[in-house]
């Protein structure tokens, strides 16, 4: 399995707050990636460097290399909008857009300038497939999107993220906000996304990153602790602060 | 986010893993005194307590799983669970050893033995330290003391290979003890394989320990 991303010495600053301190990894293309640690140790930035998404707020700073299939995405004068089309997000609460089911799926495909009706709507119907939708919203596509579920909702997002063809769909804390219920549905299509996508997930729950990915990275204090398989991280973790960590010993 | 009550239950439970493992090895001590001194009384009530010892292993079996069920531990806390729950079996098999040779005991009956018991105690002794070196061993997380006890399995079979011969002998010498000379075999191979069990939780202290699942001293019978 390649890597999708490799990650070189990476620092980040928001204004004077060095928030990440020298990260050094690799995320293998086609599996799950799980990022873990204790609130405010650098994983949600971390996760918002994959993208770029910093450069939404002045005053952030980057230093090092993040490359996405061997090309830096720090360089200078790089298409943050087609980088976030290869680089999907999907936030913690779910966002859909105040407009149609359809409409939401079909924003992203207009904007990367898909104009024929008939592809619009097959790549939406593909999207709401591949994000487990489908079934559930079929009869319904131009209702408003806000009348779903908490769990649909995020469903929807993902198949917004999706509808674009990305590379990669970065998830933070995507089930924190829902049910258990809905929380499975969608670790259970995480677990799908994967045969198509490379997936990297902040969560606050230690037992969602053991179910649904292969590689976990134990951040604390902008570093990153210990990256390694996620069965290696949750059976017999090398770093003493790891295990310390996921047993509960602090945090 | 520290869990106290949760590191105290499992606290609790390694204190009921000792206790259990004093109750087997006592079983054995005893069960061995009993034969050596001819003692029926003691080997029965042996027979007779060795229900114990399975209630205690379902007991604290049932309370790994409870804290599995709740607590979803990870790490080193699911390895001691893991560890746990394989060394309760071996405990509970030692003291059915222990209740075999009270039961050897009791089939000789008021017969005397047919040679003094010197090497067979000896060996017994062996064995239960063996087994409580390896259980302080699980308490103090060591496994160098843990891998020296895998072995000191050696020492247990070369007892066995003596006390054997020395037995199939006298039954070449006189048939007519042949039953009760097998008795004691059968006794001899109860300890030999406690001291095999023993070596199964010796292997569990280091998978304890270090996650890693090593074979350590496989048995020559």
């Amino acid at each position: 399995m390649k890597d999708k991303f490799t990650i070189k010495n990476l620092n980040f600053w928001y204004g004077d707050k060095h928030a990440l301190k020298g990260i050094n990894l690799s995320m293998k293309e086609r599996e799950v990636t799980a990022l873990i640690g204790p609130s405010g140790c650098g994983k949600t930035t971390f996760l918002r460097c994959m993208n770029r998404m910093h450069d939404l707020y002045p005053g952030n700073r980057y230093e090092g290399e993040i490359l996405l299939d061997g090309k830096n995405l720090l360089e200078k004068g790089l298409d943050l909008i087609k980088l976030r089309s290869r680089v999907g997000m999907v936030f913690q609460k779910p966002t859909p857009f105040p407009m149609s089911m359809y409409d939401n799926i079909a924003f992203g495909l207009k904007l990367m300038g898909v104009k024929s009706k008939s592809e619009l709507t097959s790549r939406v119907e593909k999207a709401l497939k591949d994000s487990a939708l489908w079934e559930e919203i079929k009869d319904r596509l131009h209702e408003p999107a806000l009348s779903l579920s908490g769990g649909q909702q995020q469903r929807l997002c993902i198949a917004r993220a999706v509808a674009v063809e990305p590379d990669v769909i970065l998830m933070d804390e995507p089930c924190s906000a829902l049910d258990p219920v809905a929380t499975a549905k969608i670790e259970d299509l995480i677990t799908d996304l994967k045969q198509n996508y490379t997936v990297v997930i902040v969560t606050h729950n230690m037992q969602q990153a053991a179910r649904v990915s292969q590689y976990t990275g134990f951040f604390m204090l902008g570093e990153v602790i210990e990256f390694d398989t996620t069965e290696k991280i949750f059976t017999a973790p090398a770093n003493k602060l790891t295990e310390d960590y996921i047993t509960g010993r602090f945090g | 986010m520290t869990r106290e009550a949760y590191h105290k239950a499992l606290k609790d439970l390694e204190g009921e893993l000792q206790q259990m493992a004093v109750m087997v090895g006592s079983a054995v001590r005893a069960s061995m005194d009993a034969l050596k001194n001819r003692d029926l009384e003691t080997s029965k009530r042996i027979v007779h307590d060795d229900i114990q010892v399975n209630r205690k292993r379902f007991e604290i079996e049932e309370r790994c799983i409870r804290i599995i069920a709740t607590q979803q531990p990870m790490a080193v806390d699911l390895r001691i669970l893991a560890a746990i729950i394989n060394i309760i079996t071996d405990l509970e098999r030692i003291g059915d050893h222990a209740e075999g040779t009270a039961k050897i005991s009791l089939a000789i009956g008021e017969a005397p033995l047919v040679k003094p018991l010197v090497d067979l105690p000896k060996m017994a002794e062996k064995a239960v330290s063996m087994l409580e070196r390896c259980m302080k061993a699980f308490l103090d997380r060591d496994i160098e003391t843990a891998r020296q006890i895998c072995n000191e399995d050696d020492e247990v079979d070369a007892y066995y290979d003596q006390i054997y011969k020395d037995l199939v002998l006298l039954m070449i010498e006189n048939p007519k003890i042949i039953k009760d000379a097998t008795y004691l075999i059968w006794a001899a191979h109860n300890i030999e394989r406690i001291a095999d069990r023993v070596t199964n939780i010796a292997e569990r202290v280091v998978y304890m320990v270090t996650g890693k699942m090593e074979e350590m001293n496989v048995s020559k019978y």
